[in-house]
């Protein structure tokens, strides 16, 4: 058996240091829901592996002075589910959060290392992507900020460079009237994997949408913000024809794939279904109605 | 013993395995481990379908800590023009499936075994073994598999003469078809498709294997059957049956794919190559690849009726995935399709159709639920075009006493029309359904019947009177679905003595006499009727012992509440003699009490369901969820109610996964495409409803308590009462499983 060496450095520094010195043969352990199962496959051999679960800034939640939210890349769903602002602030993000695995999961499962993982199929990438999200990345190189949704390059493939970890997510602050949902569609009620995902960010005045922004998962190679979407969204009441429109945009933005969790046909009509869906919990929430 | 005042029979008593499975302390088949153990892995073949020039195993065997490589060299051979037989199963096939001799037939199919001193070193052996493969065309489908030009599996299979994959037809027949439909004023036809299916048991299969200095073989294994793993294993490395001890593991779930081995003659001859105890385990992925599943198939049942639902013909052609090898379950199609219905005219067909998947397995009522899909669909849209209640087309034609069935059997008593009753008055039934209740939801209610053989066969118990005082009762098959806590019931009200002085356990090949599978829906029955004659023998002993201290006769003494006692005033005035009063003079007068019994059990009557659910359809999304379901099934008598509710409800699980989304999904290369229980989607917890058990006793009189099997009738019902209460939600009719989300939103977008 090859032996690997367990690392857990206490400070970031440390760890961007063993992670440059290991020179591609290290791997970073957030939760290790995904990185175990990799190992056990055999599809990765990591020579070291580097836990950051002993680094405050990256299990840390903290609601700064400007509303603003800062998520440590290695915060579990349930801990992130006991703080008592954030899923108040953003219950679309906590719920594709939470909605990874089970309680078992739950206790390990970061939104870090989802993101990280690379899969198109991510729950809570579309809903952080709806949301804004600002990432946090430091290497060899220092410190660095990227938008959440030019993270994923391709299934499994991220815009990381040599020897950078994810440090966080910023969720920009709110303004009043706002509200995000995230929806998943999945042949079971639990435990499997999304077949699509749709993320929706909502800020409205009057029942007028003034922004949004919304996700995609499971569609395409990368999860996708769809633009399109958001645009025929704002400025409307959320009417017929604006849901409509939207709901067009979702599916022409689809890219997907058949293969054994879905059909092409299947999965671009159900991106339309969900964005409809997942924009009037959303608006629900925004106009303070759930 | 069969009256509503028993002490134990009928009541919900603590499960015998129930502490150490919760504590984690009970012994699974990759439990057990020797000292100086050595691992071994399987090389699996990559193409589904390939001649083996040669194998060259000499770099596997050079790497340092291997100890041994086993190939189809060393496993007995049993050449393909002679078949032999070890119950159903044809050890031509088995020898071939357990690994690969002339050929590569599936992706997935063993080729070689290393045993090494670690599993990493072990695998890493397999992969230095070079097999030299012809590669040939791969075909999977029924319908690809039965083209003339597909690709041949074997040489030696023919059908109507010419080189084929069908390798056996079974024909049941009864009247006269033709003249049957010829009568009739409505005749449908239809034909349907369902997917292979794995029984997904957690417990992947394992063992370990001691391979003694002087020859004798111990097996540790999780199995249904120790008695089948010792014959199989025998009959695959030519160790006599003697030599051979099979030690049963707690099985962590079988379904009837434990019916078989796969590991157990392979660690064995790798434990005597190498003279070290060797242990296997299978992974996740080698279980989906390469053990179970049941068929997939192709059906069409054709049924005419007259005008007052009278049902005068039924035809069913009922095609068959065997896997590589031949041997699927077509007698369960074939006799069980109309087995619930008198029907004057029957001709049912069925088809054993080879292609390069895994060798199917046994699983829960074998075939059955298939050929009840396709019977049950059809009579739901025959009642809607007459305009009758479905629940009143089936009571019309319940099968008689005395009937004559399409697979050869005439039978007794019969319990189906119970069944139907159960469901027709039951609340779930008559309850109204709110099909519409609110924007893009739609709901439907479906009902179907089955109809499951049930068997008997050798069982053999020994019961014990310890020192004591207190019992030990020994049978020979695998506990799979609460046979001890059933036993002990038995025991304890036959013995009069409390149920906590009971010991129920499982013997090994050495310390019990024969018994065979737990499989059929056998176990309780055949048991419980050993256990019965056994516990008999032991209070006729110890109403001996008891006349004896008293110097009466022994036919003036009773048995009575766990004593002995005289049996009346002119037997004379004695104090009661206990179970401990008399195992404490045991010695004195006449030595150690117990008995045991041995038997071929006959007298299982078959087994009828019938079952009620309502679906609820998300007409966007195309996802069907099942909201409420209820299964009426005569059970004779349920010695523990707890286990019986357990196999109707979990029957009815594996059913509804049957039907919405379990499916072997291959890629074009022939590969198994989600060999995992992420993407084999078995329903989890939250998918199903709590079900309702409607658990009829009407004691079957072939049996000491009334048993009559139940594990097998729940699992056949429920794709075809799903099917029908779809279609009752949408109007529309599916005729293939799974309705998986993307299949039934195509069919509601028409
Ligand atoms: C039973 C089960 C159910 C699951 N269900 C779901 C589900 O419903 N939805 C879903 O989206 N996923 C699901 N997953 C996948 C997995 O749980 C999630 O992707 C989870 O969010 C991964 O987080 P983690 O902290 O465990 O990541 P880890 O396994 O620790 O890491 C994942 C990958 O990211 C890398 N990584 C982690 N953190 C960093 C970092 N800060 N910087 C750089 N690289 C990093 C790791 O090296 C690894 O390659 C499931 C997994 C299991 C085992």
């Amino acid at each position: 058996m090859t032996d690997i060496r367990y690392l857990a450095p206490p400070t970031l520094d440390e760890a961007v240091r063993a992670f440059a010195a290991a020179q591609g043969a290290a791997r970073i352990l957030a939760g290790g829901t995904d990185l175990l199962v990799q190992m056990r496959n055999g599809m990765v051999h990591p020579g070291t592996i580097i836990d950051i679960k002993k680094i405050p800034e990256m299990t840390s939640i903290t609601e700064a002075a400007d509303g603003s939210f800062w998520v440590g890349a290695a915060v579990s769903g349930a801990v992130l589910a006991e703080h008592p602002r954030f899923g108040k602030v953003w219950p679309g993000v906590l719920e594709a959060i939470n909605l990874i695995g089970s309680t078992q999961v739950q206790g390990r499962a970061s939104a870090g290392g989802n993101l990280c993982h690379g899969s198109p199929a991510a729950d809570s990438v579309p809903a952080m992507v709806a949301a804004g999200a600002v990432l946090t990345i430091a290497g060899p190189n220092g410190r660095r900020t990227m938008p959440v949704e030019a993270f994923p390059v391709g299934p499994g493939r991220t815009s990381l460079a040599a020897g950078e970890i994810l440090v966080g997510f910023t969720l920009p602050a709110r303004p009043a009237g706002s509200g995000d949902a995230y929806l998943r569609m999945i042949p079971r009620t639990e435990m499997d994997i999304a077949v699509v995902g749709v993320g929706v960010s909502l800020t409205m005045a009057g029942g007028v949408v003034t922004a949004a922004r919304v996700g995609l998962g499971a569609a395409a190679p990368t999860v996708l913000l769809v633009a399109d979407a958001a645009k025929v969204l704002v400025g409307s009441k959320l009417d017929d024809a604006a849901l409509n429109a939207a709901a067009a945009a979702c599916s022409a933005a689809c890219k997907p794939i058949d293969d054994k969790r879905g059909t092409i046909v299947y999965r671009t009509k159900v991106a339309a279904v969900l964005l409809k869906r997942a924009a009037a919990i959303a608006a629900d929430r925004a106009q303070g109605r759930a | 013993m069969n009256a509503i005042d028993n002490k134990w029979i009928g009541k919900r008593t603590i499960r015998p395995d129930g502490a150490d499975k919760v504590t984690g302390r009970a012994g699974y088949s990759a439990d057990h481990n020797m000292p100086g153990q050595i691992w071994g892995r399987v090389l699996r073949s990559p193409h589904p379908h390939a001649v083996i020039r040669g194998i060259d195993t000499s770099k596997a065997e050079a790497l340092p800590g291997v100890k041994a490589v086993v190939t189809a060299k060393d496993i007995v051979d049993f050449p393909l023009d002679k078949s032999v037989m070890l119950g159903i199963q044809d050890m031509r096939w088995m020898c071939r499936n357990v690994m690969a001799r002339e050929k590569a037939l599936f992706h997935g199919h063993p080729v070689a075994a290393v045993a090494a001193i670690s599993e990493e070193v072990a695998e890493a052996a397999c992969k230095l073994i070079e097999v030299d493969y012809e590669v040939l065309p791969h075909v999977i489908e029924i319908e690809d598999a039965i083209k003339p030009d597909a690709p041949i599996l074997h040489d030696f299979v023919r059908h109507e003469g010419k080189p084929s994959n069908i390798a056996t037809t079974m024909v049941n027949k009864l009247g006269d078809v033709e003249a049957g439909f010829a009568q009739a004023d409505l005749i449908i036809e239809r034909s349907f498709k369902t997917r292979p299916v794995h029984q997904g048991y957690i417990e992947p299969h394992a063992c370990t294997v001691s391979y003694a200095a002087d020859g004798r073989v111990t097996i540790w294994s999780s199995s249904q059957g120790q008695f089948m793993v010792r014959a199989m294993t025998s009959l695959l490395t030519g160790i006599p049956q003697s030599n051979i001890r099979a030690i049963p593991a707690e099985i962590g779930g079988g379904f009837g794919a434990k019916t078989i081995i796969y590991l157990e003659p392979v660690a064995v001859l790798l434990a005597k190559k190498s003279g070290r105890p060797v242990k296997m385990v299978m992974s996740r992925d080698e279980v989906f690849r390469a053990t179970g599943p049941t068929s997939g198939s192709m059906s069409t049942v054709k049924i005419g009726v007259k005008n007052d639902g009278t049902i005068v013909a039924a035809q069913g052609t009922f095609y068959l995935q065997a896997g590589g090898l031949p041997g699927s379950p077509l007698r369960g199609p074939v006799g069980c399709s109309f087995s619930p219905y008198h029907i004057e005219n029957v001709l049912s067909v069925g088809y054993d159709v080879v292609s390069n998947r895994s060798k199917v397995a046994a699983y829960r009522a074998p075939g059955a639920p298939l050929g009840a899909y396709a019977t049950e669909c059809v009579l739901d849209e025959i009642a809607e075009k007459l305009g009758m209640d479905k629940l009143e087309l089936r009571l019309k034609n319940t099968a008689k006493p005395g009937g004559k069935t399409v697979y050869g059997a005439t039978f007794g008593a019969i319990t189906f029309k119970e069944t139907v009753e159960a469901i027709k008055y039951h609340p779930h039934y008559t309850a109204p359904l709110d099909k519409n209740p609110s924007k893009g939801v739609v709901r439907g209610r479906g009902v179907a019947s089955g109809f499951w053989f049930n068997a008997g066969g050798e069982s053999s118990a020994q019961l014990n009177i310890t020192e004591d005082g207190n019992v030990n009762v020994t049978t020979g098959h695998p506990d799979v679905g609460g046979s001890r806590a059933s036993i002990a019931n038995v025991t304890a009200e036959l013995l009069g003595i409390d149920h906590s002085r009971i010991s129920v356990l499982i013997g090994d090949t050495s310390s019990i006499g024969f018994s065979n599978l737990t499989g059929g829906s056998r176990v309780t029955f055949a048991s419980a009727m050993v256990v019965t004659q056994s516990a008999e023998k032991v209070i006729g002993q110890l109403k001996e012992r008891a006349a004896k201290i008293w110097k009466i006769d022994p036919e003036a003494v009773i048995w009575d509440n766990g004593e002995a006692r005289p049996a009346g005033p002119n037997a004379g005035q004695f104090p009661p003699l206990t179970l401990k009063d008399l195992a404490a003079k045991a010695n004195e007068m006449g030595g150690p009490i117990g008995a045991g019994v041995q038997l071929n059990t006959t007298g299982a009557d078959p087994g009828f369901a019938t079952h009620c659910v309502d679906v609820e359809v998300d007409v966007d999304l195309g996802i069907v969820r099942v909201l409420r379901y209820t299964a009426a099934q005569d059970v004779g008598r349920a010695l523990h109610p707890d286990y019986v509710e357990g196999q109707i409800q979990g029957g009815v699980v594996q059913g509804i996964g049957w039907a919405l989304s379990e499916e072997y999904l291959y890629n074009a290369k022939g590969q198994l495409d989600n060999a995992s229980f992420l993407d084999y989607r078995m329903p989890v917890c939250s998918d199903v409803p709590m079900i309702e058990p409607i658990m009829l006793e009407i004691p079957n009189p072939k049996h000491p308590q009334g048993v009559r099997g139940v594990g097998e009738a729940p699992i056949v019902p429920p794709l075809a009462a799903i099917a029908n209460a779809i279609h009752d939600a949408l109007g529309k009719r599916f005729y293939s499983l799974p309705m998986s989300p993307p299949k039934v939103l195509a069919v509601i977008d028409g």
